[in-house]
């Protein structure tokens, strides 16, 4: 799952202290909820990226634990409040181990 | 004219005057006591059916709900799910939730739990925030099975939780069933 490559976007990479900034997220992933059977009748295993999380600096920010009930290639939209510049670390962690991480650089003023 | 005994309303003092005997009286305020207690009973059970619909979810919704909440009554309000009335496709539902906090260090979300009460698990997705997020939303897409309803529960720093839900029309079930 190398390859994959999560798509960020903040609505302002400069933001003045206390503005709200936007992050919408989509990463590609089959999120298979091991409720579906392939065409022999055999249920097709769950795989799915069941953690999301996003730091400042390392400082948690946002994150979410997620389930079999997030569509394929889950998007995720949230908010923040600028208070200091850094970097943000995305990470999403699948159910057989697989980190999938990004980062983006937010300057406040 | 006898003044009748104090803690009676205006409606039963009005009827009382009006018949002007005792007797009268006596079944005013025993209708009014009935009333009373039956008012009292469906004061409860409104209460305790904050939630009717979990009551008969048929996935693990009642327990994720009560092990979230840790037993306390969640309260209507604050919280708000968005979510199209009918989705045609089940497999994509756009869902924002929000909630009303001021986002402080004294006064913030600590959690958002989502769950639907028809899907074949109740789970959907378990936002936790804190005081840097500045305002308590968050969007992402869903899968629902069939039409059901959306619950969203949000849990305050100070331990109080809210909860709104909301039925969603779904057209072609998400899920692959």
């Amino acid at each position: 799952m190398a390859d994959v490559k999560p798509r960020i976007r903040l609505d302002k990479k400069t933001a003045q202290k206390g503005d709200l900034v936007e992050v919408k997220t989509l990463v590609s992933h089959v999120m298979e909820s091991g409720q579906r059977r392939d065409s022999a009748g055999a249920v097709v295993p769950r795989k799915i990226i069941n953690k999301f999380t996003v730091e400042l600096n390392g400082k948690p920010l946002f994150a979410a634990d997620l389930e079999p009930a997030i569509s394929a290639n889950p998007y995720m939209q949230f908010k923040f409040k600028a208070q200091e510049s850094g970097t943000l670390t995305f990470t999403w962690i699948d159910d057989d181990g697989t980190k999938i991480t990004a980062e983006e650089k937010i300057t406040v003023s | 004219m006898l003044l009748p005994p104090t803690g009676w309303n205006t409606g039963v003092l009005r009827d009382a005057a009006r018949a002007g005997r005792m007797e009268t009286d006596v079944m005013t305020l025993q209708v009014s006591r009935r009333q009373a207690l039956a008012l009292a009973a469906g004061g409860l059970a409104a209460a305790t059916g904050v939630l009717p619909t979990a009551a008969l979810a048929k996935n693990d919704a009642d327990e994720i709900i009560k092990s979230f909440t840790g037993g306390k009554e969640p309260l209507k309000g604050k919280v708000k799910l968005d979510l199209p009335e009918i989705a045609e496709n089940g497999n994509t539902v756009p869902m924002t939730v929000s909630v009303e906090s001021p986002m402080t260090d004294a006064s913030y979300v600590t959690e958002i739990l989502i769950v639907a009460d028809q899907n074949p698990r109740a789970g959907v997705v378990h936002f936790r925030l804190s005081p840097l997020s500045g305002v308590a939303e968050a969007n992402t897409r869903i899968r629902l099975a069939e039409t059901q309803n959306v619950i969203a529960l949000a849990k305050m720093n100070d331990g109080a939780v809210f909860t709104d839900s909301k039925l969603v029309k779904v057209t072609i079930g998400g899920c692959g069933g």
